[in-house]
């Protein structure tokens, strides 16, 4: 991964948003502080009402922030309406102006700016080289697929070079297949321009291929920023691996912490060890978080960490999902990549146990 | 067999008969009050004045000669009908000027209801058809009270020391057009409403983030797109406004005569029915030709309807 420099793009500041007054107020953003770096692709993650569109429309500008500073490079651009930030929106609909040509619309950011003809013509060109649609320069937008209208939106924001590039789901009315491609071809986008880009997803999936960096979102707060592999492989909260990914939840006893890791012991009376969210040190009765890939199956003997039964065994193709029931009656389920060949010999309704390595444990803030 | 092909012309052949059949009932009103009636006026402009009103069944060239032209009485010469032209002038001018005010009182006025939340709109939409329950002749008198000498304005303006004598507003070129924008109106608001309320407002919010000022995004995304609806709103206040007859004898005391007067005269008094029959034409005519180059003219630039 290139190394990306130290300078914030964007920094938001306490920032609330409050709709409404008096008793149906709604606070859609609760003191949130996140900092955004240059260069980076940056996505909001959360289900739908946590305040992630938001937050992106307060640093679009269409909506004021009722408390809090937004710094573009250290400027306060939260007063400033949309027309004066150099920042721009790939909405969700793309808002094509469907009274103009494609190379119109890529354009129209360029002429409000007040640059010279033969710039903006020069321009438009490069945009339409750089999403594929020379082709279609002349058409008109209600006569493009949605996926040339995705690209039309992105060359359009892009063209006058804005410093941060908010997209808003823009992948969300697009089918599996070219979800996809555009993906790949954001990502690529980003890389080419080396433009901020602030993504705004409620698709985990879609949050983890592309970002560099998550911010996943609940109830008007980010929880916990970090890179995929941190989000994933380290949640802080039961919200976080819930959203992200499967998990299975156990309750543990803390039994020692040195060094950023604890040592906890499990219902069944195995201590393993697990790490610690950063600056958190806990005691006492904990929630533990074990990804099913992270855990393996093993015979039912006092070395494995927990033992159960297997109550259904799903078979995908490329793995097989265990349903397991444990001695304590919690489930549990281990995911395992199918190898060629026989059976492994468990059947359902069998005793098994299961192996939670040392590193695969984590325990949650609540 | 028949093949697929012959299947569906036949189902499109029974479609235009359908179609026919049911439009049938309208086409024949249509026939029996508009187009017959219009045939009528157009075959009596062509015959003679009978002596109290009515024609003669006897061909003459003279009703329309007369419409720009007038025949002096004592040397037979021909020379522009100056008078003719002059009210022309007028009520097209009072036409043009009425659609103008009308539009720019309109177009806010669309916009701030297309602006306001679902509930409140059909409040405002409720209150720009009120007008409409009132008789024309009704409303024009209202107006008068309100702009005459002894009137609200004049009253209020003394009774605040702005003016010591009340201002003369009844009886000039203002009180009939401050009559007719008030008519005229909702005529004008609701088919701007009607194609403001479908625009997609998120394309101003991508104005404004394309670094568009407000007065920009007006011009360019906004006005352009519910152009459809500046056109008809143009068309339904140009027509009538141009044909006015209560509201400028009303508020402007006759003094000054409009088309419809000189329309009204003609099957009146002037017992000269082929000439207002030539004159209806012609106004006809000046509608047909002012809308077909307005509409070119709008639509040029761009707006597909539909």
């Amino acid at each position: 991964m290139p190394e990306k420099p130290d300078r914030n793009a964007i920094e938001v500041v306490n920032v609330s948003k409050i709709f409404g007054s008096g008793e149906g107020q709604v606070a859609a953003l609760d003191t949130v502080s996140v900092s955004i770096r240059e260069n980076e692709f940056f996505t909001l993650l959360g289900p739908s009402g946590c305040g992630k569109t938001t937050l992106l429309r307060l640093i679009a500008g269409f909506d004021f922030p009722t408390a809090g500073e937004i710094l573009l490079y250290g400027e306060d651009i939260a007063p400033l309406p949309p027309f004066k930030r150099p920042v721009n929106t790939v909405f969700q609909s793309y808002a094509l102006f469907p009274h103009m040509t494609v190379a119109d619309n890529i354009g129209f950011g360029l002429e409000m700016l007040g640059k010279p003809k033969a710039e903006i013509k020069a321009r438009v060109a490069e945009m339409l080289k750089l999403v594929k649609m020379e082709a279609l320069a002349g058409r008109r937008t209600s006569q493009i697929s949605g996926g040339q209208q995705q690209r039309v939106a992105l060359a359009r924001a892009l063209a006058p070079q804005p410093k941060v590039l908010l997209l808003d789901e823009p992948l969300s009315a697009l089918d599996y297949k070219l979800r996809k491609e555009m993906q790949i071809e954001l990502k690529r986008l980003q890389h080419e321009t080396g433009i901020t880009f602030i993504f705004v997803t409620h698709d985990q999936e879609e949050a983890l291929t592309m970002s560099d960096r998550i911010a996943v979102m609940s109830s008007g707060k980010i929880l916990q920023v970090g890179s995929p592999r941190d989000i994933y492989d380290r949640p802080a909260e039961r919200f976080v691996a819930d959203f992200i990914g499967e998990s299975n939840f156990l309750k543990a006893d803390v039994v020692g912490v040195s060094g950023g890791r604890a040592t906890v012991k499990l219902s069944s009376g195995t201590k393993i060890p697990a790490s610690l969210p950063d600056g958190f040190s806990p005691s006492g009765k904990v929630t533990i978080v074990v990804r099913p890939e992270h855990a393996q199956l093993g015979a039912a003997s006092p070395s494995a960490s927990l033992s159960g039964t297997v109550e259904n065994i799903v078979y995908l193709g490329t793995d097989t999902h265990f349903h397991l029931r444990l001695a304590g009656g919690e489930p549990f389920i281990v995911r395992r990549q199918n190898s060629r060949g026989a059976g492994d010999g468990i059947v359902q309704g069998g005793q098994i146990g299961i192996m939670i390595g040392s590193d695969a444990a984590q325990v949650l803030k609540d | 067999m028949a093949t697929a092909e012959e299947v569906a012309k036949a189902a499109e052949r029974r479609d235009v008969r359908d179609r026919w059949l049911l439009s049938a009932p309208a086409l024949l009103v249509i026939f029996l009050a508009a187009t017959g009636p219009l045939l009528i006026v157009l075959i009596y402009s062509f015959l003679t004045p009978g002596p109290y009103g009515d024609v003669k069944w006897q061909f003459s060239p003279d009703a329309w000669l007369s419409v720009f032209m007038e025949r002096d009485i004592f040397d037979d010469t021909l020379s522009l009908a100056a008078a003719h032209v002059t009210i022309f002038w007028r009520s097209i001018k009072l036409a043009v000027v009425t659609t103008i005010a009308t539009l720019a009182l309109g177009f806010p006025t669309a916009y701030f209801m297309a602006t306001r939340s679902e509930k409140t709109r059909d409040l405002w939409l409720f209150l720009i058809t009120i007008p409409f329950w009132t008789n024309l002749l009704i409303r024009t008198f209202a107006v008068l009270q309100i702009i005459r000498n002894e009137g609200i304005i004049n009253t209020i303006l003394i009774k605040l020391g702005i003016v010591s004598a009340p201002v003369q507003i009844l009886y000039t070129d203002t009180a009939i057009l401050i009559g007719m924008a008030y008519v005229y109106l909702p005529l004008m608001v609701l088919p701007i409403y009607a194609s403001m309320e479908k625009l997609d407002f998120r394309l101003v919010e991508a104005g404004y983030d394309l670094y568009a000022t407000r007065f920009k995004v007006l011009r360019k995304i906004i006005f352009p797109l519910v152009k459809p609806g500046v056109i008809a709103g143009s068309i339904l206040v140009f027509i009538p406004a141009l044909g006015a007859y209560v509201t400028p004898s009303v508020l402007g005391g006759g003094k000054n005569m409009m088309l419809s007067n000189l329309i009204e005269l003609q099957f009146g008094q002037g017992r000269n029915w082929p000439l207002g029959s030539a004159l209806s034409i012609t106004v006809m005519i000046i509608v047909m030709v002012a809308l077909l180059a307005y509409v070119r003219n709008a639509g040029k630039s761009g707006v597909r309807h539909g």
